[in-house]
């Protein structure tokens, strides 16, 4: 596997770079914070656009409407807060002002899952792809480093629809090229393998690169795929991997119910069904603790994947 | 302000609470009380007050632009719009049906002009109509965005996170009105959770408020009139307009047991001798 590592980054960060992007090459993107405009990295949008940003302060469900009507004349906004507040605290006001009403919104998201740390399960949403991939019209996204990070927030002004981006708190390693193309609903292949489809979404990829290293060193040939669109799910990528290794693993930053290994189950279910195991988080809340060790306690690392990946060949 | 002939005006009053009673007999669901006690201020809106095209575009660009928070009251909104010409009249025999663009209640879902976006949930369209009406700012469009809003909705959370936005970031292109009509679907508005002092409220929020009697049609047009006046002073404008649940029909005014039910034949025969057919029914 040939994947560098480009150095070491939050993917928030990437959010910030692609939104100051926006802001000099699209004058129609505005921008809205709910008090948390320094965890967003948005104050250099806020610097150089300052009539194009709005801060709102700490009243999520209000930002939500305010996005919606900003739509109303041609903007496209680009709401800011922490995961959990943009999705579960404004889960009504999406659905009813943004969903429903088919408004060109995109909530970008921080601080999501478990990496976020030690603010504990209050912050930590583990919930929130489920809740947005539900949602009729709805594109789900979570990136998997700074660059990635970067195009999507770029690539989402484009789309018309309503978007939710989601990205985290840690550096990470950076291992997609600068300026790679971002294909909304694309399936990414970072390894081409004979014996093991693994999808990995947002921080499980760098956990993923690392386990089909390990792998590697076990004799099995796995497949790495990088899906970073949840919904629309590239369901072709999916069925294609499959229809050669027979056989799956998930991983993602997530509860396993209503995450990403969940769609994917799905598309196998009801095309061509293939023994696979999730590696996600067990319906369960977390807690405080540094996101390394949160990772591990609750089997999102590595060896996790690796050790699903050993279970499932076994019932091939 | 558009020219206006008020006996015209006062010919739609009856015409559009026919509408109203019509609709929601003819489905035996819907919301009359409030929708009736609105015919009025809907009236002076889209047939005085506001610069609007009726070949809508969602943008509404240089248009003034409304929208229905309290969004139950549909059957007076699509009364007034259908009657304003943004869809056929005849349309409104649609309502509540499977397969119509006159949902329950309004949305932009199955592409109904004139709607902007979906309410029902309430306490949400005081926050769209703020982010519409800063993307008026931003597009140096001088047009006003106006709001109407139930009394009961008032005790959802989320109207005061937009009453503190709007005059902190002086949306002053901004004409919200409550319609004060002191019922909600348990009971009084007082005795399911009083508002207490409701302009000083507002006042305390730094909006500029206006009152008026939102069933006289005059008074009505004057004091939107006025609230255009008002606007470009850096404070957006809450209007508070007193109304009459079920106004127009005899056995519904009085009472919230109308909010939310829908007369039977007998009852609706006696809504329509109330309410001489004027401009013809759909």
């Amino acid at each position: 596997m040939e994947i560098d590592i480009l150095g070491k980054n939050d993917t928030r960060s990437g959010f910030g770079a692609g939104l100051s992007y926006l802001g000099e090459t699209n004058p129609n993107v505005v921008a809205l914070c709910a008090d948390l405009t320094g965890s967003l990295k948005m104050n250099d949008f806020q610097n150089k656009f300052p009539e194009r940003f709005f801060q709102v302060g700490i009243a999520e469900a209000n930002m939500m409407g305010i996005a919606a009507g900003l739509t109303i004349g041609g903007k496209i906004p680009f709401t800011g807060t922490f995961a959990n507040f943009s999705t579960s605290r404004v889960y009504d006001q999406v659905r009813q002002s943004i969903a429903y009403s088919g408004k060109n919104v995109k909530i970008c998201a921080s601080h999501a899952g478990l990496t976020l740390g030690e603010d504990g399960a209050t912050h930590q949403v583990l919930e929130d792809i489920g809740m947005m991939k539900m949602l009729p019209g709805m594109t789900v996204i979570n990136p998997c480093d700074y660059n990635q990070t970067k195009a999507a927030t770029i690539a989402v002004a484009d789309h018309v629809g309503p978007v939710y981006l989601r990205f985290g708190r840690p550096k990470v390693p950076i291992f997609i090229p600068e300026n790679q193309k971002f294909e909304i609903g694309k399936g990414l292949l970072l390894n081409e393998g004979t014996d093991i489809s693994i999808f990995a979404t947002g921080h499980l990829v760098w956990e993923a690169i690392e386990a089909v290293k390990e792998l590697k060193n076990k004799g099995v040939s796995a497949e790495l795929i990088n899906i970073h669109t949840i919904k629309p799910l590239d369901e072709e990528c999916i069925l294609s991997s499959v229809s050669k290794t027979k056989c799956v693993v998930s991983a993602e930053e997530h509860q396993i119910a209503g995450g990403l290994g969940e769609s994917i189950a799905k598309v196998l279910a009801s095309n061509s069904p293939a023994p696979m195991e999730f590696v996600a988080v067990n319906d369960k809340f977390g807690e405080s603790g540094k996101p390394a060790d949160l990772m591990k306690k609750y089997g999102l690392h590595s060896s996790n994947i690796v050790d699903a990946t050993l279970r499932v060949l076994k019932r091939k | 302000m558009n020219n206006y002939n008020l006996q015209e005006l006062n010919n739609l009053v009856p015409q559009v609470r026919r509408d109203i009673v019509r609709m929601v007999h003819a489905r035996n669901s819907g919301h009359p009380g409030g929708s009736l006690g609105c015919a009025e201020y809907f009236i002076a809106l889209y047939k005085v007050i506001m610069n609007h095209n009726t070949d809508f575009s969602m943008d509404g660009i240089h248009e003034d632009l409304f929208f229905l928070s309290n969004g139950h009251i549909s059957p007076v909104f699509y009364s007034v719009l259908a009657r304003s010409g943004y869809f056929p009249i005849e349309e409104l025999k649609t309502f509540r049906m499977i397969d119509s663009r006159l949902q329950g209640h309004p949305t932009t879902h199955e592409g109904l002009p004139g709607v902007r976006v979906a309410s029902g949930s309430l306490g949400q369209g005081l926050s769209v109509a703020v982010g519409a009406a800063l993307t008026k700012k931003l597009n140096q469009d001088s047009s006003i965005v106006y709001t109407l809003h139930g009394d009961g909705e008032l005790q959802e959370g989320q109207i005061w996170e937009a009453a503190m936005f709007a005059s902190a970031h002086k949306v002053d292109n901004l004409i919200s009105t409550i319609d004060y009509n002191g019922r909600q679907i348990d009971g009084d508005v007082d005795e399911v959770l009083s508002l207490g002092n409701l302009e000083n409220k507002w006042i305390a929020f730094g909006w500029q408020t206006l009152n008026c009697n939102g069933n006289d049609l005059e008074e009505i047009i004057r004091t939107l009139s006025k609230a255009k006046e008002m606007t470009g002073k850096g404070q957006p404008i809450m209007i508070i307009m007193k109304t009459e649940m079920g106004h127009g029909v005899d056995y519904m005014m009085g009472s919230h047991k109308w909010h939310g039910v829908a007369p039977n034949d007998e009852q609706l025969e006696v809504a329509l001798n109330q309410n001489p057919e004027t401009m013809g029914d759909y």
